[in-house]
């Protein structure tokens, strides 16, 4: 395991030059070999074993199982996107958990449309603006009934959002910790924002109950199957992209931006054009596995935004570890998976347990679950 | 009192009153409930109290008494059959509400002057229907305060409905109101169709407001001040460990949280004794310790080892907050537990007719300043206070001259955490002690550190109190919420603009 894991987990520099060709430049034959295992476990062994075999045969992979694979790899796209600014651009952002809830607003808008006179009330309106005794859609949820629309809202609003607070951020030289704690008053002051029933998100209770997607009911196992597929090709093309960028000249800077900021810029590199650019692509990655999120998982609301919940993203990284991308993805897979076995066996102690990951890795993983596998 | 009821009475009710209050809709049954307290009858208190608790009932045109298997008749007060088909008379809340101001209203016949007086205070906002009893109440009253207030109240109601020249009469009346609930009787008046009204009604509305708006605002700059405490001992230990030694401790809170539960636990030990009131007097220094203590062992254990490493810092040090919120439901539940102000923080100063000051938010300014003398006094007079100001500036050099440097670490990092014991204690006596206390402060600790300027004490005092002044201004005009996020963007922009914070140390370093 450790071998094969390796060559997936290298890091940018070992023997990638930026002019090889692309193909060998993202990962080595080994490294192309385990993806497409991944691969045909994700978009064929898995519906198989859902769709085609029967419930009560030992091979049958539960309605269950699909969402909760599927859950995670949608924060698996979100470690990634937190590597990239973290681990190889040494920004910790405590804002990801927002970008990941506003894109899965965008897409909870869509799906609140497509619900139509099947809720409670059975008004055009979603139940909770009948409630609020609302007579027609507030201004931000013009057009939403489209789906294009909505998915542009997504990955545009986080995408907006990151550019132009990471722009005034690191052009006054906001660095460090300094970041963080911005970024988690951003998350706090949309989460109470967002909270609000005036804001037209639904209040504490968000977006549920939701019917149907382009159509197709999101109960049904052939839907969940198709957006357990979209998610593994999301979660794929993500790690390309990102292992793309990380190889790229231009992710030679973002690294050297992390180790020495200040030599960067003194060899010349606008250091603030590169950390906004990574910053936004990031949050539209967020914004992205936040769209693909919601329909499986069937609610959004605003205790997504909670800062626990960004800080929680960055252990997954940490876990993994940082500067490796394979290694956030395996991360996200750890503590996500520990999570959901501990809150069904023991509730109460999933948060000592989780405690317990923060403090350890940090203090005894500093790079993570693949430092350690480098290290034998 | 039942046995005084059941005694045989000559003088009944008005039986068209109580047949109102039976069979009436909702303004006829209010309408009833003023006739029969009018009276002045103690029978009429009893039959609106059985209407009140739902024993009323029906029988054909029969109203009468419901108790257990007794039945009364409603107006003569004499014992009856109870008949087998029967049906309830139904109150809603706004009818208890009425109720419950008439049976008061009955006070206003007390031969005792303060007991008039709060039944003249709990009138105040009696629906209309109680008129004809305050006018009774006002023939036979002398005292001068109780007639004054019984007059505005008596005002109000007849500005509601009455003909027009009592309705002018009755504005200028409420011009020397100070119940800021006339205030809305008159902005209706204010819109009234009738013109005359409408001119006597706003110059009437001046002089409230002129005198309401002395209040207000004395009440916000007492509520900003308040606030402004309170994030200031919120703040006091973030500025230790944060300012002066650059640890990222997310466990901030929760080390208050446990200040707050030790005042709970302290607050046990004294429950059944004489000396309940003074329970605070031994949970300060309690809290204090705890929170040192577990300071203390969290910077031998974890933080130690994460010197110059602040983001890992945040990292261990959230985990540590879990840890200890979960330890923390795990002895206490995950419920609120009740903490209770001592008799002399109970109650408040009532400065003008709308500006209460709660005594335990004016010892609590005192307490935050208090603290804040200490630690000042700490920092600059003791030795303790020097070897960490000199770690603070220049480790290496404090090192070499024999500055033990790991253990005033610890010592620092113990006086920290006991600060944020000690505001944990003080949050206790103005709100919820749960084990999710601390996660409401700190963003807000952070952001006070930060606003101030790292190292800076002078800093986070004025940043405390421009934060609490500032919520409380955007309070008043927009909500809370709405306030608080316009605070946190405030600072996010203001941390763009100077990311030293309000006083900055001047240096040239590119890594600032």
């Amino acid at each position: 395991m450790s071998a094969t894991a390796a060559s997936l987990m290298q890091g940018p520099g070992s023997h990638v030059r930026p002019q090889d060709s692309l193909f060998l430049r993202l990962y080595g034959p080994r490294g192309w070999s385990i993806l497409a295992i991944c691969s045909v476990i994700a978009f064929v062994v898995f519906p198989l074993l859902h769709l085609a075999a029967p419930a009560s045969s030992a091979f049958h992979v539960s309605s269950f199982w699909v969402t909760l694979v599927g859950k995670i790899m949608c924060y698996a796209i979100v470690a990634l996107a937190l590597d990239l600014v973290w681990g190889y651009t040494g920004i910790l952002s405590l804002g990801h958990g927002l970008f990941f809830a506003l894109g899965g607003y965008g897409m909870g808008m869509y799906l609140m449309r497509q619900i139509g006179r099947e809720g409670q009330y059975q008004s055009n309106l979603p139940d909770f603006m009948v409630f609020l005794d609302w007579k027609d859609f507030p201004w931000q949820w013009w057009n939403t009934d489209q789906f294009w629309w909505a998915v542009l809202l997504a990955v545009a609003v986080p995408g907006l959002l990151a550019f132009v607070f990471g722009y005034f951020a690191f052009r006054s030289r906001v660095k460090g910790v300094y970041f963080s704690i911005i970024t988690q008053a951003l998350t706090f002051a949309a989460m109470l924002l967002f909270f609000r029933n005036n804001t037209g998100f639904g209040g504490n209770n968000g977006f549920t109950d939701f019917k149907r997607i382009l159509g197709f009911s999101v109960t049904a196992p052939h839907t969940r199957m198709a957006l357990f597929c979209i998610t593994a090709f999301f979660l794929i093309g993500t790690l390309l992209l990102a292992r793309w960028v990380v190889t790229s000249k231009f992710g030679r800077v973002l690294t050297a931006i992390r180790d020495a900021e200040a030599r960067a810029m003194f060899c010349g590199y606008n250091t603030v054009h590169y950390k906004v650019a990574i910053f936004t692509v990031s949050a539209v990655l967020c914004g992205i596995a936040g769209a693909l999120y919601v329909p499986q998982v069937g609610i959004i609301n605003p205790s997504e935004m909670s800062p626990a919940n960004s800080i929680e993203i960055a252990i997954w990284v940490a876990v993994g570890g940082r500067g490796s991308l394979a290694g956030a993805i395996l991360g996200a897979g750890l503590v996500n998976g520990a999570k959901s076995f501990f809150t069904v066996a023991f509730p109460e102690y999933w948060l000592f347990a989780l405690g317990a990951i923060f403090i350890g890795v940090t203090l005894f993983m500093p790079r993570g679950v693949v430092g350690v596998l480098h290290r034998k | 009192m039942a046995a005084f009821f059941l005694s045989f009475q000559a003088h009944a009710l008005d039986p068209g009153a109580v047949e109102k209050l039976a069979f009436g809709d909702g303004d006829e049954k209010i309408e009833a409930i003023g006739v029969l307290v009018a009276e002045g009858d103690p029978k009429a208190a009893e039959l609106l109290k059985a209407f009140a608790e739902g024993e009323l009932q029906t029988s054909g045109k029969q109203v009468f008494i419901v108790r257990g298997d007794k039945a009364i008749d409603a107006s003569t007060g004499k014992p009856t059959a109870l008949p087998k088909e029967r049906e309830d008379v139904v109150a809603n809340n706004r009818l208890r509400g009425a109720v419950a101001s008439a049976l008061g209203a009955f006070k206003l016949a007390s031969e005792d002057r303060n007991e008039r007086l709060a039944a003249t205070r709990a009138l105040a906002d009696a629906p209309a229907a109680m008129l004809p009893l305050i006018r009774k109440a006002l023939e036979k009253e002398t005292d001068p305060e109780i007639r004054g207030l019984l007059e505005l109240t008596a005002a109000g109601m007849e500005l509601k409905d009455g003909p027009k020249e009592a309705r002018l009469a009755a504005i200028r009346k409420l011009a020397a109101a100070e119940n800021p609930n006339t205030k809305t009787l008159l902005l209706e008046a204010a819109s009234d169709p009738d013109e005359d009204i409408r001119r006597e009604a706003q110059q009437s509305l001046r002089a409230v407001d002129g005198r309401l708006a002395l209040g207000e605002w004395l009440g916000l700059a007492f509520a900003g001040i308040s606030l402004g405490s309170i994030l200031l001992l919120a703040a006091l230990g973030l500025a230790i460990t944060y300012g002066l030694m650059g640890v990222i401790n997310m466990a901030h809170g929760e080390l208050i949280m446990i200040g707050a539960y030790t005042t709970y636990v302290v607050q046990g030990f004294f429950r059944n004794s004489p000396l309940f009131d003074w329970y605070l007097a031994a949970a300060v220094p309690a809290a204090f310790v705890v929170s040192a203590l577990v300071g203390m062992a969290l910077e031998r254990s974890v933080i130690r080892w994460l010197y110059g490493r602040p983001l890992e810092t945040l990292l261990a040090t959230w985990g540590i907050s879990l840890v200890l919120i979960q330890a923390v439901r795990t002895l206490f539940g995950a419920q609120n537990v009740q903490v209770e102000n001592p008799a002399f923080m109970s109650g408040g100063i009532q400065v003008l007719s709308n500006l209460v000051l709660p005594w335990n938010r004016i010892v609590i300014i005192f307490f935050a300043l208090a603290v804040l003398v200490a630690m000042w006094l700490l920092l600059s007079k003791t030795k303790l206070g020097l070897h960490i100001r000199g770690v603070t500036q220049n480790r290496a050099m404090a090192d070499c001259v024999g500055v033990p440097t790991a253990r005033v670490d610890t010592w620092a990092f113990g006086l920290g955490s006991g600060i944020a014991g000690l505001a944990g204690c003080a949050l206790s006596q103005v709100g919820n002690v749960g084990p999710d206390l601390g996660q409401g402060y700190i963003v807000d600790s952070f952001l006070v550190v930060v606003f101030g300027g790292v190292g800076q004490l002078a800093g986070t005092v004025y940043a405390a109190l421009v934060l609490g002044f500032a919520n409380k201004l955007l309070e008043s005009w927009s909500g809370a919420v709405l306030a608080k996020i316009a605070v946190l963007v405030f600072i996010i922009f203001f941390i763009q603009r100077r990311p030293q914070g309000l006083f900055a140390l001047k240096g040239r370093a590119v890594e600032a």
